[in-house]
């Protein structure tokens, strides 16, 4: 009785203090309203969301959700952060507290397809790799046969090694240790000659824990896929479609050489056909979007392109220090390939 | 030495001093000695107890207080700096105090949570005197929730509006805790009545409610409150994510509560209840006047004892996303520059929770002197 007269008392509250949508609004319209973009960020993951000591969000998340907020609204600090555990993210997106979540998440079938949701363009190409000390002189995993490596049990990191030694015939001892900072003590002193976790997290390690971060090395290869990217909810393909060019204009931008710096010369003085469309000097491709014909120089000048986002947060001058690897441009071998804005 | 050998020795003294009357105790039961063999040496296994702990306090305290103060870093300075010392980097906490102290709420505005802080303890001092337990306390609690809130939420008197995703630290601990008690209490007092009421439909609907709760972790009240709720609500209603928090804490701990109290309301002899009924006052008046003030100053220490744990619980919240104190503290360590400085993060939070906790329990143990005088053992 006490519980429902209460919660009925706080879904009054709730209900008259604010929150009611109509289904009939679109997407770009309620955000316009408001005049805020609601995203869903994780509670602190460094480089990705986390927040700085003014209590300011920052990382390559918040990054894309600043360039989204300053598409529509041409204001990149037009975000209201909703910070979100791991058993939350999907509730936040679905019940409509926030209208985009980019925290770290891997895009799946199931997630796809059971949980409604539409995830928008990899951010961030993630996966299981390996650290080696640079004095082993090794420079690719096919040269680790029977190494020993530390790693931590229970997850689908051991399973992942298994997988990718026997696939490639070679032999391994396998170090299992169940606490995180007796792995990290046990590679840093030699008990195992490699260290196995998803790339970032190997980044991170290298740079907190080890005494001389230039002393180790993250081979080029990962086994797993791990491609993480902002999320919508399924229902309003117009805001998907927005939120998928946003990012595609972010890579687009590190494509033609545009930066938050030179991209006003660029559009005054460009006369790149694909340069002017994207940043408006020729109309159109804001119309189609429905948006304004700054769309995309908002993004670009307030957050910059891609490439700046990812050395600006977990990039090689950051305490991070990842190598672009499978993050970098297409024409440079890595995997982000924006589809033409045109 | 028992008192007779004692008073042996001291008449021993007596016929072969002398010259002075008075005659001192021996030097071995006064002073610093006798102290120390009355209360660290008085038998071989005391003895041995004493030496063990001494040995182990030798060998971990002076690591300690190398760490906490000698080797320490206590300049602002860069993380790099802190990396290449021994003892605990304060400079993390001078960089972070405030992350810490007010989560993501705007720096620039962050004087409204610390005078909401400080008007908060003013008045929860204030009130801790019996002096002012009067009508007008009350009112002033009111008043008081009103002006923080506004403080907190702003949106008038030229206030920018913070919502409630961006509030953190300790005014959200503070303000779990203490909306957890101020209605879970009353709301408790109600249940442990209601256990034990003679109504039928009252006493099972508090049994089952209160065998309900108390029979799922706060964990799992919360995780309803924050990721099943939103599921049942129609679409384009949504509860703020604080408010089901806080809902479910205040549901947890009423129930909580009203075992509490209803340990207090078995331990009043049935004379009490029957004496009550004989001078003709009814269900509510009995219940006011004669039972409910024996049962809550038995229950003080349990009660304490529960609002402790509470307060302590709220930093659960964790798991539904929001920053109170703890949440705060971790988010700090999440700065790729300041990372690993786990032991000053935490170390820096057990400080406050203890000066919060501590003052509860000393309070509570003046209160059930003053409370208890006329029936103190």
């Amino acid at each position: 009785m006490k519980l429902k007269s209460i919660l009925a008392a706080g879904a009054v509250v709730a209900v008259a203090g604010a929150a009611l949508p109509a289904a009939a609004q679109s997407m770009v319209e309620t955000i316009t309203d408001r005049g805020e973009l609601n995203c869903g960020v994780s509670t602190g993951l460094a480089g990705f969301s986390n927040p700085d000591s003014e209590g300011n969000w920052t990382g390559l998340d918040v990054d894309v959700c600043k360039a989204i907020a300053a598409a529509i609204l041409g204001d990149a600090d037009a975000v209201s952060y909703t910070p979100a555990t791991a058993q939350q993210r999907f509730t936040i997106l679905q019940s409509g507290e926030v209208d985009l979540l980019s925290r770290n998440t891997t895009w799946t079938l199931t997630r796809d397809t059971s949980l409604g949701l539409h995830f928008a363009p990899i951010t961030f190409y993630d996966g299981q790799g390996f650290m080696v000390p640079r004095e082993l002189g090794v420079t690719s995993a096919l040269e680790l046969d029977g190494a020993a490596v530390c790693v931590q049990p229970g997850t689908t990191t051991e399973l992942n090694l298994a997988d990718y030694f026997r696939a490639n015939g070679m032999e391994f001892e396998p170090v299992v240790i169940e606490q995180l900072d007796e792995v990290n003590a046990a590679y840093f002193s030699g008990r195992c000659d490699v260290y196995t976790t998803d790339a970032s997290g190997l980044a991170s390690i290298r740079s907190t824990v080890a005494e001389n971060p230039e002393d180790h090395m993250i081979l080029p290869e990962l086994i797993s896929k791990e491609p993480l990217g902002p999320a919508v909810r399924q229902g309003d393909d117009e805001f998907f479609n927005i939120v998928k060019w946003v990012v595609y204009a972010l890579i687009e931008a590190e494509e033609y050489g545009i930066t938050s710096e030179n991209v006003d010369d660029m559009r005054e003085n460009s006369d790149n056909p694909g340069v002017q469309r994207l940043l408006g000097a020729s109309a159109g491709m804001g119309e189609n979007l429905g948006l304004s014909e700054d769309w995309a120089y908002n993004a670009i000048k307030q957050v910059g392109n891609y490439g700046e986002i990812f050395e600006r947060n977990v990039g090689v001058d950051t305490p991070l220090g990842l190598e672009r690897g499978y993050n970098d441009l297409w024409t440079r071998g890595g995997l982000m390939y924006a589809m033409p804005v045109r | 030495m028992t008192d007779q050998t004692l008073h042996r020795t001291v008449q021993h003294a007596a016929r072969t001093g002398g010259d002075s009357p008075v005659v001192q105790p021996p030097s071995t039961k006064t002073g610093v000695i006798g102290w120390l063999r009355a209360n660290l040496f008085s038998t071989w296994y005391n003895s041995l107890a004493t030496l063990i702990l001494l040995y182990i306090l030798a060998k971990l305290v002076p690591g300690i207080i190398d760490w906490l103060f000698i080797s320490a870093v206590w300049s602002h300075t860069e993380p790099e700096v802190c990396r290449a010392a021994d003892g605990a980097c304060w400079a993390f906490i001078h960089e972070k105090y405030r992350l810490i102290l007010f989560g993501t709420y705007p720096f620039d505005e962050q004087w409204r949570p610390t005078l909401a802080v400080l008007l908060y303890l003013v008045l929860l001092l204030a009130s801790c005197n019996r002096a002012f337990w009067k009508p007008w306390l009350g009112v002033a609690w009111v008043v008081l929730l009103a002006v923080i809130g506004t403080l907190m939420y702003g949106g008038i008197f030229g206030l920018t509006q913070v919502p409630t995703t961006r509030w953190g630290g300790l005014p959200l601990t503070l303000m779990l805790a203490s909306f957890a008690l101020a209605i879970g209490f009353p709301l408790g007092i109600l249940m442990a009545l209601g256990r034990r009421s003679d109504l039928p439909i009252v006493r099972m609907l508090s049994v089952a409610y209160i065998e309900l709760i108390r029979g799922v972790p706060l964990i799992t009240v919360l995780f309803m409150a924050s990721v099943m709720l939103p599921l049942f609500l129609p679409q384009g209603v949504s509860i703020n994510n604080l408010l089901r928090a806080q809902i479910g804490i205040i549901l947890f701990a009423s129930a909580y509560l009203a075992e509490v109290v209803r340990g207090g309301l078995q331990a009043i002899p049935k004379g009490q209840y029957e004496a009550a009924d004989s001078i003709g006052l009814g269900y509510w008046q009995k219940t006011r006047l004669i039972i409910l003030p024996q049962a809550l100053r038995i229950s003080i220490p349990p009660l304490v004892n529960t609002f402790i744990g509470l307060f302590k619980d709220t930093s659960l919240v964790i798991i539904v996303g929001l920053f109170d104190l703890v949440g705060a503290a971790k988010a700090a360590l999440t700065d790729p520059s300041w990372r690993g400085f786990y032991r000053e993060s935490y170390f820096f939070i057990a400080m406050i929770y203890f000066v919060f906790c501590f003052s509860m329990s000393k309070y509570s143990q003046h209160l059930e002197k003053k409370l208890n005088v006329g029936t103190r053992r």
